[in-house]
């Protein structure tokens, strides 16, 4: 596991991080969401010692992290590079050769890592000669030829389309799966919400928000419910500590006041009629991080 | 954790370093402008070197005025044209107006009888011949030593200034690539910042000095076909010390031009921070072409470092440099060439993850 605590930096007198301090756990994939500017990339920066913290600690199951434990760390940049004259599988066979392996195993490693990603067809291409969303996927194979202990992605999805969007989550789940750390930082809000078991959100410079994905729905929901019913749900709208957002015959959804309220409107709609179905509504993640951004600007 | 990696362990140092320098040996090799400028650069060295063999078989002899006191002495040599003159006088005018080259005139000061007179200089050719060898008198010896010193300083220059050139500028370029697309990120998420600038410095020296080997081999080899052995045991010493030096003069400049590199972030900026270096490399060229000839200026450029490699192979090629003055000169470059490295790992490890601006020269040396 990766823990930030207390992380600050500064450009000169103006704060674009104070105070960031979250976990990355081993075996999840963990979504750091926030606007442009928020401080994602420098705080990864931050992290992979690319860029040197002005204060905080970032220890890796406990012990601070040294070059060598970064030296099993996957990263994606958040401004994509390769080295554009290079041809695809010579470009992963060499990161993987600076990190340790042998010819003949980097060569293999990068090969099924290439096919795995889609890019099996262009092993011996030029990066220059490939579509943004396949240099895009070469990137995020640089990032896990090592096979590395802890991924740090910067905005991993940008440029891929949902085919692509698709093919790089499996291959970042699985990841997941075999007991590596993933953080990565996304605008894509349904990307994310789909795919993390934990959040952090920034805003600002500071930590807004985290946990997993469901503590943050739970602490974020507000009481909204969905019914279907067989009778006109009309009724609803003249009973106490109810709000009615969207109305039509026997479809209502609306919010409540309390628990205790909608247990009561339960109870009143099977009086009034079939029920087919009753669900509480969680907030989607983009209104919990509209919620939350405003709450602190408010 | 994932442990299904059991083959890898950390890369030493060295292995690092080797990999970068294999990666630009590589890429480099495989750019077609490279190779062609290499293709320009061999197939003039061939042509000069040819050219010289031509213009020397096609004289029958070197023209030598002769008096008649000193005929006895040249019956049995070979390759000279001789011109009979009156007395050495008239062979005197004649060398000076350049009828011929030398003029051999009995002289009974002289241990053999007589001596050769040239004007700036008496071209072994000459003295080879001869059974004897005379006293040489120079009727102008502060003139110049004939055109083939000219040659050879043009040929040091030029060799130094493209080879230094071209991989400085490669260095430079390579640099700012990996700053420009970030893939410098990555690298030194892999390794250390000092191995891969180690890596770029060898990487381009084996390059520079593959290329100058090359170069030397040549001239040698061509020199010796085309029957120019007189040239050669002349020229050869000089071309061996020239590669020495310039092993050292290159990898000094090198760590220069990458810690220059390191602190701009587009290629388009190299030229604010490489200048200088540009301008060092520059100025031991137009030096030794227009001053070949000086003591003085040739002396100090054989012991600074960045003209040593010119100018120590042209004063031993003259024949002006004693047996210990290119270890000396040698002692000087080795010991800049530590410095330079030392100073410029401190700016390039200072100035790698610097985007945008062009890093100032008083944070990069910062600690």
């Amino acid at each position: 596991m990766l823990e930030l605590s207390g992380i600050t930096k500064s450009y000169g007198t103006h704060r674009v991080l104070d105070d960031v301090g979250f976990r990355v756990p081993d075996g999840r994939l963990t979504g750091f969401v926030g606007g442009n500017g928020a401080g994602k990339t420098t705080t990864m920066r931050i992290m992979l010692g690319v860029l040197a913290r002005d204060a905080g600690t970032v220890l890796l199951d406990g012990s601070p992290v040294t070059a060598s434990d970064r030296r099993r760390f996957g990263y994606m940049p958040e401004e994509r590079g390769l080295y554009p004259k290079m041809k695809v599988l010579e470009q992963i066979v060499y990161l993987a050769r600076l990190h340790g392996f042998s010819k003949t195993d980097a060569t293999a490693r990068a090969t099924a890592l290439l096919e795995e990603l889609g890019l099996g067809e262009r092993l011996n291409d030029n990066i220059e000669t490939l579509s943004l969303g396949n240099q895009q996927r070469a990137q995020i194979a640089a990032a896990l030829v090592h096979e590395p202990s802890m991924l740090i992605l910067d905005e991993p999805f940008s440029g891929l389309d949902p085919i692509a969007v698709d093919v790089v989550a499996s291959v970042l789940q699985s990841r997941a799966a075999q007991g590596v750390g993933v953080l990565f930082s996304s605008h894509q809000l349904d990307v994310v919400e789909r795919l993390c078991d934990d959040l952090v959100i920034i805003a600002g410079g500071t930590i807004r928000a985290a946990g997993t994905r469901d503590e943050l729905r739970e602490r974020h929901r507000n009481h909204r419910y969905e019914l279907v019913s067989a009778g006109d749900a009309g009724w609803l709208r003249t009973e106490p500590g109810v709000e009615v957002v969207e109305f039509d015959g026997g479809y209502a959804l609306f919010d409540v006041d309390s628990e205790s309220t909608a247990q009561r409107v339960l109870r009143r709609a099977v009086e009034h009629g079939e029920v087919a179905s009753f669900t509480p509504r969680h907030p989607s993640l983009a209104q919990i991080f509209a919620e939350v951004i405003k709450e602190v600007t408010a | 954790m994932n442990t299904s990696s059991p083959t890898v362990t950390s890369p030493s140092f060295a292995q690092s370093t080797w990999l970068v320098a294999e990666r630009e040996i590589g890429s480099k090799l495989r750019s077609k402008s490279f190779l062609i400028s290499f293709g320009i650069l061999f197939l003039g060295a061939l042509a000069l070197v040819v050219w010289g063999g031509f213009s020397a078989g096609d004289t029958s002899g070197t023209p030598v005025a002769v008096t008649s006191d000193a005929a006895q002495y040249v019956q049995n040599a070979q390759g000279l044209e001789l011109d009979d003159v009156a007395d050495r006088e008239a062979a005197e005018t004649a060398v000076r107006d350049g009828d011929v080259d030398a003029a051999i005139v009995g002289d009974p000061s002289s241990p053999t009888g007589f001596v050769v007179i040239g004007d700036t200089s008496v071209s072994n050719s000459v003295l080879m011949s001869l059974a004897q060898l005379p006293p040489v008198e120079l009727l102008d010896p502060d003139g110049d030593a004939g055109f083939i010193g000219y040659f050879v300083a043009i040929g040091f220059g030029v060799v130094f200034l493209l080879s230094a050139q071209t991989f400085g500028a490669t260095i430079a370029q390579s640099v700012v690539e990996e700053k420009q697309t970030r893939v410098v990120e990555l690298l030194i998420s892999a390794v250390p910042v000092r191995a891969l600038l180690a890596g770029k410095v060898i990487g381009n020296t084996v390059l520079a000095m593959g290329q100058i080997l090359i170069l030397a081999a040549i001239s040698v080899i061509g020199l010796t076909v085309t029957d120019q052995t007189e040239l050669l045991t002349g020229i050869g010493a000089p071309i061996a010390w020239f590669a020495v030096f310039f092993l050292f003069g290159f990898v000094l400049l090198a760590a220069l031009f990458a810690a220059a590199a390191a602190m701009v972030s587009r290629q388009e900026d190299i030229g604010a921070t490489t200048t200088p270096l540009i301008l060092l490399i520059m100025a031991p060229y137009f030096l030794v072409i227009f001053a070949w000839n000086n003591p003085l200026i040739l002396g100090i450029m054989s012991y600074v470092p960045f003209s040593a490699p010119i100018g120590m192979p042209m004063r031993l090629f003259l024949g002006d440099a004693l047996w210990w003055e290119p270890l000396a000169s040698l002692a000087i470059l080795f010991a800049t060439c530590i410095g330079a490295i030392l100073v410029g790992a401190k700016i390039y490890e200072n100035s790698l993850l610097r985007m945008g601006a062009r890093v100032k020269l008083s944070e990069a040396l910062r600690r």
